[in-house]
């Protein structure tokens, strides 16, 4: 398949890990934010090729799996009501809640609907004027402009019954609430394609200057891996720490203005709250005033107390601190389809990407 | 099962559908035929061997590229019967018709199951139609069952693999769903997508006019060629390894595959079969399926080992190597 087929190559792919074996001369830990990435490492076989001494973590590059029990508890209470719609990408149906989740509200008849694009959602509520549409915008930079696009069509089509429970995440202050914890030790990142196609190089510069880490932006197709793996060994066996690129086909060192314009016009910087991580500064966005009456969280309504597995350590895989093989619940009782933890449920998450790949 | 309620992955064919068939029905109905699991019974009488298979058929959309349920519930099982070894003779057929159904398309599709049973050489000799209140079912939902006799000298079964066997694969991968998928609604593909949707009873024969001594045949419905593999090597307690390279998968359907992060390994088919055979057995059954339409594009895909027993290995395109497991939780539903 074109412009697929040339990044899955074994010739180059050996090529590319005679390189990484002679580049790298000591142990080095590396971490892949993106659950992309995960699978893909898993589904090549990528950890088995490098050298023993490199070791690849996987971060909290997850949608699903960062969004808190709380806003699932949320999306789940406005499901009950009777007036209310919810729409929703497909992998938060089977996200467990404190005691639900919207695969079992759903079952229970609740109008919940899975959408492919934000816009779907105005769609449906043009169709149901009598309804309150409310659709779960969750999901990083990567998908922050098409939900800032829907809420300026609502705008612009005078819209009042569509709504957004809003828990989008912004990356690069996640990963600067991983290098100040200091709990994981990490040698370089592996930071995302396509969240980095919208924000560019800048907002990672970070890293390099203040953490004295080196990290490449790098694409999703074996051969991407690989060599954004060589160009972090390389930066690190030269004592450099800059951000690069390697995924130069798609991502711009500027990113995408027209993207970061929309996000601009309607929402601001704000603290978010993540799932392992907690409450990260900047680390997510709320509503500019003039946008304020399409939240969800103005709404006033009963959520049920938070109640999360005690056993579950999604929250320390999030971080890297654990593997899921650490897990007692792991396999054992929390597998697809008796998910425990959001990592089991989203085809990213890491503990599904172990469940379904890893080999012992 | 931690579940107290079915939920569509029940019917995946997946690990669901598995302990759903372990725990709730096997343990009621304990009898030499049923356990081997395969995908026809055999009862044997003074005169020989026969199989008997039965399967439902609730695909939706009811017509899609390349075929339509009645056409797919001729060809189900048809191939199930063909798969143990068996020559399909005769066939029941079930209709439960939604109230309201349109006559003009129930036409058509008793028409198209005239002709693929005409084309596989089995006759419909019973049958039986329900009309159940509109919103009571979907359309159109239909039965068949069939018998046939099993050759004679063939023994074909899931639990017959053993290390240094060859597995060959008769084509490409996931043409069926891929098909039925394009045509539901916010999936609106175009091009030149088409069920692979066929009765596989011809080829098979030729197949074992060559070699007696195949030793498993599957075809790959439902959870795809990995939940197949799988089965295989939890019933013959043997491994696999498999080599991605050699797995044919079109492009289109690796394109669309790509766009909706789904893994061609898991779609499910309707007109595959896979073939495990004794070594040094394979280049030549090779040929035979070659040469015929529907194993034109066959390919020898991986062997039976023995280290690992009961799972799967992948070899993938890069070098790497990865577990191939079971379906889990379920692709999309009512594709066939």
């Amino acid at each position: 398949m074109k412009f697929i087929d040339e990044f899955r190559d074994k010739e180059i792919a050996e090529g590319l890990i005679q390189r990484i074996r002679k580049t790298s001369t000591r142990p080095t830990q590396l971490m892949e934010v993106c659950g992309t990435h995960t699978v893909s490492i898993f589904r090549y076989g990528i950890r088995g090729i490098l050298p023993e001494q490199i070791k690849l973590i996987s971060g909290p590059g997850c949608p699903v799996c960062v969004t808190p029990n709380g806003d699932i508890d949320l999306a789940i209470a406005l499901s009950r009501q009777k007036d209310v719609i919810i729409a929703t990408f497909g992998d938060m149906m089977r996200v467990p809640g404190s005691t639900s989740s919207l695969q079992k509200e759903k079952a229970e008849g609740r109008d919940i609907r899975i959408i492919y694009s934000s816009l779907e959602a105005l769609k449906i509520a043009k169709e149901y004027p009598e309804k309150k549409v409310v659709f779960l915008a969750i999901g990083f930079e990567t998908t922050s402009p098409t939900i800032a696009v829907a809420i300026l069509r609502a705008k612009e089509e005078k819209l009042h019954n569509l709504f957004f429970l809003n828990s989008q995440k912004r990356v690069p202050p996640a990963l600067r609430a991983l290098l100040q914890t200091k709990q994981v030790k990490i040698g370089g990142f592996i930071l995302p394609g396509h969240v980095s196609t919208i924000i560019g190089i800048n907002p990672y510069q970070f890293i390099a200057k203040e953490f004295d880490r080196p990290a490449v932006i790098t694409g999703f197709e074996p051969l991407d891996i690989l060599q954004g793996i060589w160009m972090l060994l390389k930066q690190i066996e030269e004592n450099r720490t800059a951000i690069e690129i390697q995924y130069r086909r798609v991502v711009h060192e500027e990113g995408n203005p027209i993207a970061l314009k929309k996000i601009d016009e309607v929402f601001e910087k704000d603290e978010g709250r993540w799932r392992g991580l907690g409450l990260i500064p900047d680390s997510g966005y709320r509503f500019k005033e003039s946008y304020k009456s399409m939240d969800v969280r103005n709404f006033e309504i009963e959520v049920e107390p938070l109640k999360e597995h005690p056993e579950c350590l999604c929250g320390e895989v999030l971080q890297g601190i654990k593997s899921p093989l650490e897990c007692r619940l792991f396999k054992k009782v929390c597998h697809p389809e008796n998910p425990i933890g959001p990592c089991m449920v989203s085809i990213e998450g890491t503990c599904h990407t172990y469940y379904k790949f890893y080999q012992p | 099962m931690p579940e107290d309620k079915i939920l569509l992955a029940h019917g995946s064919g997946g690990k669901l559908s598995h302990d759903l068939i372990k725990q709730i029905f096997l343990p009621q109905f304990t009898n030499p035929s049923l356990e081997p699991l395969d995908d026809s019974a055999k009862i044997t009488h003074r005169q020989g061997t026969i199989a008997f298979t039965t399967d439902s058929y609730v695909v939706n959309p009811i017509f899609f590229p390349g075929g339509d349920i009645g056409k797919l519930a001729v060809c189900g099982t048809v191939n199930d019967l063909s798969m143990i070894g068996a020559t399909p003779s005769h066939l029941s057929l079930s209709l439960i018709v939604e109230e309201g159904f349109s006559i003009e398309l129930l036409k058509q599709i008793i028409s198209s199951i005239r002709e693929v049973a005409e084309q596989a050489g089995v006759n419909i000799v019973t049958g039986d139609t329900k009309v159940v209140e509109h919103g009571a079912a979907d359309q159109l939902f239909i039965n068949t069952a069939g018998i046939g006799w099993i050759r004679q000298g063939v023994n074909l079964s899931g639990i017959n693999a053993k290390p240094g066997d060859k597995i060959l694969l008769s084509g490409y991968l996931g043409d069926h769903e891929m098909a039925v998928l394009s045509q539901r609604e916010g999936f609106k593909f175009q091009g030149e997508l088409k069920s692979d949707c066929a009765p596989l009873n011809d080829l098979v024969e030729k197949m074992l006019d060559t070699c007696p001594s195949i030793r498993c045949l599957r075809d790959p419905t439902r959870g795809g060629l990995a939940t197949t593999l799988n089965e295989i090597a939890m019933m013959s307690n043997v491994g696999m390894v498999i080599e991605e390279e050699k797995v044919p998968v079109r492009e289109s359907v690796r394109g669309i595959s790509e766009l909706l992060g789904l893994d061609p390994l898991y779609l499910a088919n309707e007109g595959k079969l896979i073939a495990i055979c004794p070594p040094n057995e394979e280049e030549h059954l090779l040929d035979v399926m070659r040469e015929h339409p529907l194993g034109r594009d066959a390919e020898i895909i991986g062997r039976v080992v023995e280290e690992n027993p009961k799972r799967v290995i992948l070899h993938t395109l890069i070098g790497g190597h990865r577990i191939l497991d079971m379906l889990t939780g379920g692709q999309y539903p009512r594709i066939c």
